[in-house]
């Protein structure tokens, strides 16, 4: 009896307890609904050996389409983390209007990829308003081409990737506390310094976060990569080479494996800039939240 | 000589004075006290001059140049925060070393001098470590030092010592004033406890609700108070709503609640006058041919008891004795009449 009850307490002091049947659950959700399904893939992708990734890798047209997407994903990234920087520092206080303004930035997250890039076309396509305006204000002789290629999947992936990029830095933001920037000032420097030697190294771990997210978000651009791309062209990307794998040619293992290769990128980009941000100070920012 | 002046320094927040008409002047090598309850408007005067609040109304000069214009970068104060607002991902050396490299200082004298202020401040030790690595006693000097290396003209500090327990409290209150008399620098101390501001500072001012009660020396506050709000901040915690029944030249009697006390008056009282009585704890004695009091609740203080103990009435009176009484007691209490205030309600 005393030696059960001892068993107990070691068992609970390591956290082992009744409570722990709890998670039975959400690990039975996360089994099914994904740890299945995943391994099912990686196993389809090695259905003949290598030869699916093989056959990957050997097609240049197949071959290409990770560059193709890194060339999207890369600079929308990196420009909606930039973008965020300076409007997430300037909100970061409180002010009239700021529920509002928050709302209309946010506002792109719900519309979601399809009624943006049909709104993309309206906008920016050949017989546009941005282009008419340009053509009746005699700024260019002929339409510019900004749908249907590069730019209008550039475009889209910014729109719809900036608000979540936003509202993550935002609250990176309001983690710090804003008496650091004071007392930098009561030292005597000015609003430049503060912000590049107080705010931004504390920010920096919050950026590389938000990178990799925005960045894991946009490498798996697919809609609107056919509506508003060129998706036999320049903006085939890997998330298309998979799709025509899986439901033109009915090759599931190379499907598979264009798949499994899609996260092996991601996670290189990811480990690359996570390895970049150990490198930075990662623990309290002083601020709550 | 007058040297940093402040002039009806007033800051409204929503059309509300959280500080109004504050006019003081600050004599070069003085250690000013801002004293009061929270929200008096005293961390609001202190943030109005290091320029991290712009003022609403009034100036802030310093020999003949106006501050108030100026953003705090520009002021040369120092300052030390109440969260002590360490750069998290700075090491002690470089948070010391931060303002001196906003100035644009030669490396080598950078350095000289952020020794100088590790050293004054004892942590040669823990120089590398980062602020999070460090205790709150250490934290806190390391904000002193950093606001002290830049050697400025005046040094700001909002309640630095409130987070620290009570040993420590006592031990960096006694640093503080050493550092301020050796380092002759001009002081300007928010805090909301009347014991250390009595302690540290030249002078105290005494702030209710945005305005000034009382300027004046530790000494002047704590014996003549000006009016019943800083009496009560100075520690009168007996303070009785009376009457005026009789008033010589040199006492005034006073009535109320089945009590006649004798005591000073505080400004111009006359037969009639509601008043409010105001005795320290210490002033109150077990004596004879005194008030009749029934004691109620006994605490040991070390060297003596307080007491609290209700007259027939039902008027609670602290006071202190040497010798215990038991609750329940019935005891006699007398006050000497110079120790007595007596206030305009």
């Amino acid at each position: 009896m005393t030696e059960k009850t001892a068993l107990r307490h070691r068992l609970a002091e390591r956290g082992v307890d009744r409570q722990l049947l709890l998670l039975l659950p959400a690990l039975l959700a996360v089994l099914i609904l994904f740890v299945y399904p995943f391994a099912y893939g990686m196993g389809l992708s090695f259905q003949g050996g290598l030869g699916a990734y093989r056959t990957f890798f050997e097609d240049a047209y197949q071959r290409d389409t990770i560059w193709t997407t890194l060339q999207l994903a890369l600079p929308a990234a990196f420009l909606n983390v930039a973008a965020s920087v300076p409007i997430a520092y300037r909100m970061r206080g409180r002010f009239r209007g700021k529920r509002l303004l928050t709302t209309l930035l946010v506002v792109p997250i719900t519309l979601g990829t399809v009624l943006t890039a049909e709104g993309l076309l309206n906008f920016l396509g050949p017989t546009g308003w941005f282009n008419r305006v340009l053509l009746d204000a005699g700024l260019v002789d002929a339409p510019l081409r900004l749908t249907n290629n590069y730019w209008g999947v550039f475009f889209s992936l910014v729109i719809t990737g900036f608000p979540f990029a936003f509202l993550l830095i935002l609250s990176y933001l309001s983690g710090i506390d804003p008496t650091l920037e004071r007392a930098a000032a009561t030292l005597g420097a000015g609003w430049w310094p503060r912000f590049h030697r107080i705010t931004l190294p504390l920010l920096a771990p919050g950026l590389a976060t938000t990178f990799c997210l925005t960045f894991v978000l946009a490498f798996s651009v697919f809609p609107s990569a056919i509506l508003v791309g060129d998706p036999a062209g320049t903006t085939r990307v890997i998330s298309i080479a998979a799709y025509h794998a899986a439901y033109e040619a009915y090759d599931y293992s190379l499907a598979s494996a264009i798949a499994v290769v899609m996260g092996v990128v991601e996670l290189a980009v990811v480990a690359a800039v996570l390895g970049v941000r150990s490198l930075f100070y990662t623990g309290s920012t002083g601020g709550k939240g | 000589m007058t040297w940093l002046r402040l002039d009806g320094v007033t800051r409204r927040f929503g059309g509300k004075d959280a500080l109004s008409g504050l006019s003081l002047d600050v004599e070069q090598g003085e250690f000013i006290a801002l004293l009061g309850p929270s929200g008096c408007g005293k961390s609001t005067a202190l943030n109005c001059l290091a320029g991290l609040l712009p003022l609403s109304e009034g100036s802030i000069w310093q020999d003949d140049v106006r501050l108030d214009t100026l953003p705090p970068e520009r002021r040369g104060f120092g300052m030390v925060f109440q969260s002590y607002a360490l750069f998290p991902h700075l090491s002690v050396r470089r948070n010391i070393a931060f303002g001196l490299q906003m100035r644009r200082l030669p490396r080598a004298e950078v350095r000289r001098r952020t020794d100088e202020a590790i050293k004054l401040v004892q942590l040669e030790e823990h120089a590398g470590k980062l602020p999070g690595q460090l205790s709150g006693g250490q934290q806190q000097r390391v904000a002193i030092a950093r606001a002290v290396v830049l050697e400025p003209s005046l040094v700001l500090m909002d309640e630095p010592l409130s987070n620290l327990d009570a040993k420590l409290r006592l031990e960096m209150r006694t640093e503080i004033r050493r550092l301020h008399q050796s380092l002759g620098l001009t002081t300007v101390y928010v805090t909301h406890d009347q014991e250390e501001a009595l302690s540290m500072a030249d002078r105290l001012v005494v702030l209710r609700d945005g305005r000034v009660q009382q300027i004046g020396t530790p000494e002047e506050l704590h014996t003549r108070p000006a009016n019943r709000h800083v009496a009560d901040f100075m520690g009168y915690r007996n303070l009785l709503p009376m009457t005026v029944t009789a008033v010589t030249p040199a006492v005034v009697t006073v009535e109320g609640a089945g009590l006649t006390l004798r005591g000073t008056g505080v400004g111009t009282l006359a037969v009639g006058d509601e008043v409010v009585a105001a005795v320290r704890p210490e002033d109150l004695q077990v004596g004879p041919d005194g008030v009749p009091v029934t004691v109620e609740v006994v605490e040991y203080q070390g060297r003596e008891l307080a007491v609290e103990a209700r007259t027939a009435q039902g008027t609670m009176l602290h006071l202190r004795a040497v010798e215990r009484p038991t609750p329940g007691d019935r005891i006699t209490v007398v006050a000497d009449p110079a120790r007595v205030l007596v206030f305009p309600a």
